[in-house]
């Protein structure tokens, strides 16, 4: 028994152990960490990094004719059509981008984890119910599924990460079960099952250490999507709601000053491809470090 | 192989079946009421109530989903709320436009996506390499509508070499296409260069190279054709990606498919349509994954179909 304990242990453990230190000597994987980093203390020190208040319209914050002011000394990112700091709605929107890349993609992932897992152990019934819902919403256009759910509930924040989250689990579901269904034909497996322990004990205490890599993979990739899907419901007015700033919606509440003031639309874009960019580099160099499709750990 | 396909033909009609389901009933539960929409805002209770029992939206939720399914199974995708006319005939007319912005955008992603991927793996190693898999992480990452309005930009507006939107000739298609095809070519940028670079570790390519080939018929002659096929396989799973792109590639450069389509229903609950384009969309991306499953074995004999 604890033979078995510790090897189970020695197994999962390596992969994650020094994570840090093999990224950081990676130039993409250190730029996109960088990047995270940077977007992560904007958001969270946005009220003292923030110039202006990001729903202040200021008076000055206009043309004489009512066009949205370039950027310039008093107003960095210059203004946007309703005569507000781009700069400070930027730096509130990069709590929005963060707060939903991160609970959307960890429900989504907590969904998908437990499907996968489930579906891949359980086996019977059970399997076939998972799988074949998990490939009913694979032939969902991703978008379109949201939009229409996005419209069903009004959007707010926390709809929209649910909306996301409903959107997102499936990738991870197959993934996991792919997995899970190898797993659970291993000999530890067996040992444990011969040995009289439960199925919901193995799932969490066998099988889910396991999987660590893999969801850790997954998950950071999957944030890029999250960020990604969140910035277009946002631009078709249907994520989150103005005048909350979203870097989406920025885009959406101006896109047809675009030809006159560009600013509007590509400094906030820009803010929206790094940092998809920045979570798809990291996952992309975890998935090579970790390498858990190739099972090369043990 | 025949059962297989038969086996998969099943599973995709019980796979449709469930998509119309699962959207009815988002759409039955959705709080704006068509009935009223349909009949304006200065309209009394009593005509909301007389449109809401001629199109049956007073039924319960199983006798109008089956009145949906019965009219669906006979190709009948209901009347538009709003436009009064055949959903049918609405989806037809738009549809080649879609279409054509598809073949467009997967002729954007292959040109693009296998040249970068090929000049990656035959440059190894090297910073030019190294930016070109930087680049197609670039594609992976940008929004598409960033993508499109900096095309429109650019090309449109300063200099002037494409129209603004629209549709009609070669060059309103030029815009749309790349939007929609950059994200993919990024995609098969990366699958292209594993790709051949697996090819060119292969034993024929040794044998190729030691009966004394030069190195570009090497290259174009054994090791391209072989590494472009499985990568090719893969665009039926596209369509997928594409059906989710149109509805914001259309509704950018005002091109008048299918995504715009629903896009606008969406915006007004024009139920019929909504229900229309998702179940088109879920036909096509479950024949697009068909495809792709049907046509590996073919170039790699060596998978089996299970």
């Amino acid at each position: 028994m604890t033979v078995l304990e510790a090897d189970v242990r020695g197994i999962a453990a390596p992969p994650t152990r020094g994570i840090l230190a093999r990224l950081v000597r990676r130039p993409l994987a250190l730029f996109g960490l960088v990047l995270i980093g940077l977007v992560v203390v904007v958001a969270l020190g946005a009220p003292w990094i923030a110039p202006y208040d990001p729903y202040e319209q200021f008076f000055e914050g206009l043309s004489l004719e009512g066009a949205p002011l370039p950027p310039d000394g008093t107003f960095w990112f210059g203004t946007d059509l309703v005569g507000r700091d781009l700069f400070s709605r930027l730096i509130y929107g990069a709590q929005t981008s963060l707060i939903i890349g991160v609970v959307a993609n960890g429900i989504a992932v907590l969904i998908g984890a437990s499907v996968g897992i489930a579906a891949g152990y359980l086996r019977g019934r059970t399997e076939i119910v998972l799988m074949r819902f998990t490939d009913l919403m694979m032939a969902f256009p991703a978008l379109l599924l949201a939009i229409v759910l996005a419209a069903t509930f009004r959007p707010s924040l926390w709809i929209v990460a649910m909306v996301i989250a409903m959107v997102n689990w499936v990738q991870i579901a197959r993934i996991i079960y792919t997995e899970t269904r190898s797993l659970a034909e291993r000999d530890f497996i067996e040992a444990e099952r011969a040995m009289g322990a439960g199925a919901l004990r193995i799932m969490f205490r066998h099988i889910l250490p396991h999987l660590v890599s893999t969801i850790i993979v997954w998950g950071t990739l999957g944030i890029a999507t999250t960020v990604l899907l969140e910035a277009t419901l946002s631009f078709l007015g249907i994520g989150v709601q103005p005048p909350v700033p979203s870097w989406g919606n920025i885009i959406f509440e101006n896109q047809t000053y675009f030809s006159s003031a560009p600013w509007l639309v590509f400094i906030p874009g820009i803010a929206i491809l790094a940092l998809a960019l920045a979570f798809n580099l990291l996952g992309e160099a975890l998935r090579d470090i970790l390498d858990p499709t190739q099972q090369g750990y043990h | 192989m025949l059962a297989y396909v038969a086996r998969r033909l099943l599973q995709s009609v019980l796979i449709l079946f469930g998509v119309s389901i699962i959207t009815f009933a988002l759409l039955y539960i959705l709080p704006a009421d068509p009935a009223r929409q349909i009949a304006g805002r200065s309209a009394t209770a009593q005509t909301v109530d007389n449109i809401r029992e001629q199109l049956g939206l007073n039924l319960p939720f199983y006798q109008q989903y089956g009145r949906y399914l019965i009219g669906l199974v006979q190709g009948d995708l209901g009347r538009s709320y709003l436009q009064k006319t055949e959903v049918g005939t609405l989806i037809w007319s738009r549809l080649p436009a879609s279409l054509l912005l598809m073949v467009g955008a997967i002729v954007c992603e292959l040109v693009l996506g296998l040249t970068m991927g090929m000049i990656a793996a035959l440059r190894r190693g090297t910073a030019l390499d190294k930016g070109l898999m930087i680049f197609s992480f670039v594609g992976v990452s940008a929004p598409q509508f960033v993508i499109g309005i900096l095309l429109l930009y650019v090309f449109a507006v300063q200099l002037g070499w494409f129209p603004i939107g629209g549709y009609g000739t070669f060059a309103h298609l030029v815009l749309p296409s790349v939007t929609l095809g950059f994200l993919g070519a990024g995609w098969y940028s990366r699958m292209m260069r594993s790709s051949l670079l697996d090819v060119l570790r292969q034993d024929y390519i040794r044998t190729a190279e030691a009966k004394g080939l030069t190195r570009a018929r090497v290259i174009f002659g054994h090791a391209v054709p072989n590494a472009i096929l499985p990568v090719i396989a893969m665009i039926g799973i596209d369509i997928g990606l594409f059906m989710s792109g149109i509805v914001v590639v259309e509704s950018v450069f005002g091109w008048p498919g299918i995504g715009q389509l629903a896009w606008q229903a969406i915006q007004r609950v024009d139920i019929p349509i909504i229900m229309a384009v998702t179940i088109v969309s879920a036909v096509a991306i479950v024949i697009g994954n068909l495809l792709a499953d049907l046509i590996t074995p073919l170039i790699d004999p060596r998978i089996k179909l299970r």
